[in-house]
């Protein structure tokens, strides 16, 4: 069995007197498209931010493509890529102009045909000459995807990849994520408030909750193993839970 | 260490001030304003002491004091600038390391003043009459020694924005202007106290503009003053570096990446 893409050991990350995160251990593999579940202020980006280096761990490693984080960070982020509808390219340059900056970042050794290619692929080519603040939310969404393939990523860390899209855009999104998954053997690690489409897109799902995994399996068996009919159901009854208990 | 990376970010500068105007603007108005407004003083200050150097004293202390403000000025702006378009995240998600980022913050420093500087000698010798090469390569060590101290300074803001976020993004204007009164720029470090002058002796900007000074005087550089800054030069920019490490870890630790943007 090839090694873990992704290897997480007793993960942990304290502010204060809370525990953000709390010992959390699990595997991704190669080709994996993983669910990373959770409701809000359960720990899911401080997890990524954990896995991307931006955010020292209290205690627990990380080992992302069989190297540790964050001592090989550069290697690491060489071959990684990371995207997100609450974090921003540059209004003020051109869609253009943000991705050839960002292809040196990563030392593309082809900046321009890549752009090309992947502006075709991802339907945003005619948006290359607009500038990154005039566009839409569903076209901004669609360019940090450009941006987060710019490298031939081997593992894609998307926070909410479809928030921003209508119904049509996200499910056109979805079927490229599904194919270039496949096409590409990517691992993808992404979050979703969205149970349907994680229920489509997802070989597997990490739910967290309060800091601590409480299902990780395919989401056909999270929802058996806990009696609901759908994970949308299981979602919103963990919600319920959790407002109940606070009040 | 990837000049490729380092030329990366300074594209991103040159894109943005390509087509805005108030980038543009920024390189040469407040020089302009400060260039006209020291240069009529002095015209008007030698004509009524008679004092005919005065106009060289301060128009070469103005420019070697935009020499440092603006470079130091260009490496909080560009970090700044990270911070408002809510493009760190994006940054430091991709190989680069912060001393590559540093580097780049500097870099745009150099590139920003090159520009400024070659203006500003422009106009001071239209309008002035006033030359600022007649002081010959001894200006090279003088400037080299302004640009190290502004990095370091440079350095410090952007680490206490890091820290503290954009609430305390007006030290990118206002901390260099703490050194004015206490770095001896405008007149002699003789002009002090005398219990202070020792004091104020720690810190490169008094050895440069007294260096100035004396080759505007038509005397030799004094290499004295001029190893005084660069040894405090070395001291102040290890120093800024240790601090700008220490806080980057610190925001590590206490996820202020994610936060310091919001």
């Amino acid at each position: 069995m090839d090694a873990p893409v992704i290897d997480v050991a007793g993960l942990t990350k304290a502010f204060d007197r809370s525990r953000a995160v709390d010992g959390i251990s699990f595997q991704v593999r190669r080709g994996e498209l993983l669910g990373f579940l959770g409701l809000n202020g359960a720990g899911k980006t401080t997890t990524i931010a954990m896995l991307l280096g931006l955010i020292a761990p209290t205690a627990g490693t990380v080992r992302i493509l069989g190297q540790p984080m964050p001592d090989r960070r550069r290697d690491i982020l060489a071959r990684v890529n990371f995207s997100s509808p609450y974090v921003a390219l540059p209004y003020d340059l051109t869609v253009r102009e943000n991705l050839t900056v960002f292809s040196h970042l990563y030392g593309l050794a082809a900046p321009r045909r890549t752009i090309a290619d992947l502006s075709e692929l991802f339907g945003v080519a005619h948006l290359l000459d607009r500038r990154t603040g005039s566009l839409s939310s569903g076209e901004t969404a669609r360019v940090n995807l450009v941006k987060a393939f710019l490298n031939d990523p081997d593992v894609l860390f998307l926070d909410e990849p479809t928030a921003a899209l209508d119904p049509e855009a996200a499910d056109t999104v979805r079927s490229l994520l599904l194919r270039l998954g496949r096409d590409r053997g990517l691992t993808i690690f992404y979050t979703s408030h969205n149970m349907r489409e994680v229920e489509r897109l997802s070989s597997r799902i990490i739910f967290l909750h309060r800091g601590r995994i409480i299902a990780d399996g395919p989401a056909a068996q999270v929802v058996r193993d806990y009696g609901k009919s759908d994970l949308e159901e299981f979602f919103v009854a963990l919600a319920r839970s959790e407002r109940e208990a606070r009040v | 260490m990837s000049w490729r990376r380092i030329w990366a970010l300074n594209l991103r500068q040159l894109y943005v001030m390509r087509r805005s105007f108030a980038r543009i603007t920024d390189l040469f108005y407040w020089p302009f304003v400060d260039l006209f407004f020291f240069g009529f003083l002095s015209l008007y200050l030698a004509r009524r002491e008679g004092a005919a150097g005065i106009v060289a004293v301060l128009l070469s202390a103005l420019i070697l004091w935009d020499v440092f403000f603006r470079v130091q000025h260009g490496i909080s702006i560009s970090f700044l600038m990270e911070l408002w378009t809510r493009n760190l995240v994006n940054l430091f998600v991709t190989p680069i390391t912060v001393r590559e980022f540093l580097a780049a913050m500097m870099v745009w420093g150099l590139i920003k003043i090159s520009i400024t500087a070659t203006l500003m000698t422009a106009l001071a010798y239209l309008l002035y009459r006033f030359n600022l090469f007649m002081l010959g390569p001894s200006l090279v060590p003088l400037a080299v020694a302004l640009i190290v101290f502004a990095w370091a300074v440079g350095t410090v803001v952007t680490a206490l924005i890091l820290r503290y976020g954009q609430s305390v993004e007006v030290l990118a204007w206002s901390l260099p202007f703490l050194f004015q009164p206490f770095g001896a720029v405008f007149f002699p470090l003789s002009v002090y106290p005398a219990w202070l002058q020792g004091p104020l002796q720690l810190q490169p900007l008094p050895h440069i503009f007294e260096a100035a000074r004396a080759l505007v005087a038509g005397r030799p550089l004094p290499l004295d003053r001029v190893g005084w800054a660069f040894l405090l030069d070395a001291a102040y920019l290890a120093a800024a570096f240790a601090f700008f490490g220490h806080m980057f870890s610190l925001a590590r630790r206490q996820g202020l990446l994610l936060k310091v943007q919001e």
